[in-house]
């Protein structure tokens, strides 16, 4: 069956120059499309390119050549046209910690243009179970809180795709698994797009359906979590990330 | 499998180009902090107030001193208060910015639909509140402290007022987009670039005054204008429109000009990814 892609990349590529040292060529000519109501992981080790990509992906960063096409537009020149459309969680990117939780989901939500905003933030708060921080400051909030109010933040306009950058570092077992079950549920009932930046390999086996993998800014492999496991004759999603991050030969399939 | 998208595929409508709930929304951000911050709104009169205070007493003094000063009392006073007015609109403008920095909130603003141009107008309408709530009451106290009602420059003052609001606004965003460029460490040039301005502003002092070489500096500068045209006001000679005209015509090529280079500055931070990257 043939699907349209929310996501479309071709041939991008981004080097930071640096005051001291080498240019660093964090992404160098990656191509990849993500058919829409998928959830793909983007994974590598450290410097790999992931956050640089998904940067890109959200047209706060410019590459410096290639196409990032987002729900059909080019978020290099036409991102106002796909941003309404998209959102965006990091543990990594803050909100305002002197503003209430409410209060931030108050100015996220008109940023969105959100018409019955109060409605809106009564659904969030019921499912993700803000009642009890939703008058707390926004800098007062543990890991867990926090994570929850980002993803409302995120959910707000009923993004038809979500970028997620680590949504669970930081994270207890507990409310990892917590926010892994809403993130399952979440795309199940709305058939959204998922990009999934993470380091938990667990996290990606049960969210996912396929995985593109990075190292040193360019795209090494892709394919079903299951296919990977199997091509890399590995146990686990963990230990092929390994294989790869450590240039392991292919072990025998099992 | 997957094919590519165009535009068509997911026919998404053309997007807003300017939207009055995202500038809202800005407003919001920063009226909630000071709705339940009290220090903020002291800090924001305390300095105006002190201001006026010194610089009263101090024509209250020289009143006896000087037959050139008995002829306007205002003079300094209302320098003073129209220095504020530019003062605290630019600091008002340049730190309603500069939060959104230290916050680290760049990076999730700037992922949502707000355009750049959009947060310009928002941190330029707070800069406006910010200065209205430090100046007013200063301007106001003026009266029970040394009975000058700054109001009585009638229309003038509103002309005048509403010239250093807008050179206000421009060395505000130019502030900011030079600290969007190169950080935080550059902040301090916020309270710094006023000061830089203000000998060649002439608050206190007609523009002869200045070495002939600098004058022509001075006349390029719109709060010059403003004072000169203050002081005829005071000193009787009415409403000059000349100058009016001129500091008008000034702060339309700054205000374009800085709002252009704040846009610039803004596509350099996107090519450098510092966004996201802004902070503490």
């Amino acid at each position: 069956m043939t699907s349209r892609s929310a996501i479309v990349v071709e041939d991008l590529a981004k080097t930071f120059v640096r005051r001291k040292g080498p240019p660093v060529r964090a992404v160098d000519g990656v191509t990849f499309a993500v058919a829409e109501g998928s959830a793909t992981a983007l994974l590598g080790g450290n410097g790999a390119g992931k956050s640089t990509t998904i940067a890109m992906l959200l047209g706060v960063l410019k590459p410096d050549r290639g196409v990032a096409r987002v729900l059909g537009a080019d978020m290099i020149r036409d991102r106002p046209r796909a941003l309404p459309f998209m959102n965006f969680s990091s543990p990594y990117v803050d909100m305002p910690k002197t503003l209430s939780a409410r209060e931030n989901l108050i100015v996220y939500a008109n940023l969105y243009g959100l018409k019955d905003i109060d409605g809106r933030i009564a659904e969030l708060t019921r499912d993700l179970d803000l009642g009890a921080i939703l008058d707390r400051l926004t800098g007062t909030l543990s890991a867990g809180e926090a994570t929850r109010l980002s993803l409302a933040k995120a959910l707000l306009n009923r993004p038809r795709l979500l970028l997620l950058d680590e949504p669970t570092a930081s994270l207890d077992p507990d409310t990892g698994d917590w926010v892994r079950g809403f993130l399952e549920d979440y795309r199940r009932r709305t058939g959204a797009t998922v990009l999934l930046a993470s380091h938990n390999m667990a996290e990606v086996e049960r969210l996912c359906d396929r995985v593109l993998m990075m190292k040193k800014g360019r795209m090494v492999d892709d394919g079903a979590p299951a296919d990977l496991i199997r091509r890399y004759g590995r146990r686990n999603m963990e230990e092929v990330f390994l294989a790869i991050a450590r240039d392991l030969p292919r072990a025998a399939a099992s | 499998m997957t094919t590519p998208a165009s535009r068509d595929d997911f026919a998404l409508p053309d997007p807003v180009a300017f939207s009055a709930q995202r500038v809202k929304a800005m407003l919001l951000r920063h009226l909630f902090v000071f709705r339940r911050s009290w220090p903020r709104i002291i800090e924001l009169l305390y300095w105006p107030i002190m201001n006026m205070t010194v610089w009263g007493f101090l024509t209250l003094y020289l009143l006896k001193q000087s037959s050139w000063l008995a002829q306007a009392t205002g003079v300094f006073i209302s320098g003073v208060l129209l220095w504020d007015v530019l003062f605290r609109t630019n600091l008002g403008v340049a730190l309603s910015f500069i939060e959104e920095m230290w916050a680290r909130n760049l990076g999730q603003l700037f992922v949502s639909p707000l355009r750049a141009y959009e947060l310009m107008a928002s941190v330029v309408a707070m800069g406006t509140v910010r200065a209205l709530i430090a100046v007013l009451p200063a301007g106001l106290l003026a009266l029970p402290f040394y009975d000058f009602w700054v109001f009585s420059m009638g229309p003038p003052l509103y002309v005048f007022f509403l010239n250093l609001l807008v050179m206000g606004w421009w060395v505000g965003l130019f502030v900011s987009a030079v600290v969007l460029r190169f950080g935080l460490s550059a902040e301090s040039i916020c309270w710094a670039v006023l000061f830089l301005l203000a000998p060649i502003s002439c608050v206190y002092y007609p523009v002869e005054v200045l070495p002939a070489w600098l004058q022509p500096v001075a006349l390029a500068v719109p709060a010059t204008h403003v004072f000169e045209g203050m002081r005829a006001v005071l000193f009787g000679e009415g409403f000059r429109a000349e100058l009016f005209w001129a500091a008008a015509g000034l702060n339309a090529l700054y205000g374009a000009l800085s709002a252009a280079f704040f846009l610039w500055m803004f596509e350099i931070a996107r090519r450098r990814g510092l966004l996201l990257k802004q902070g503490e």
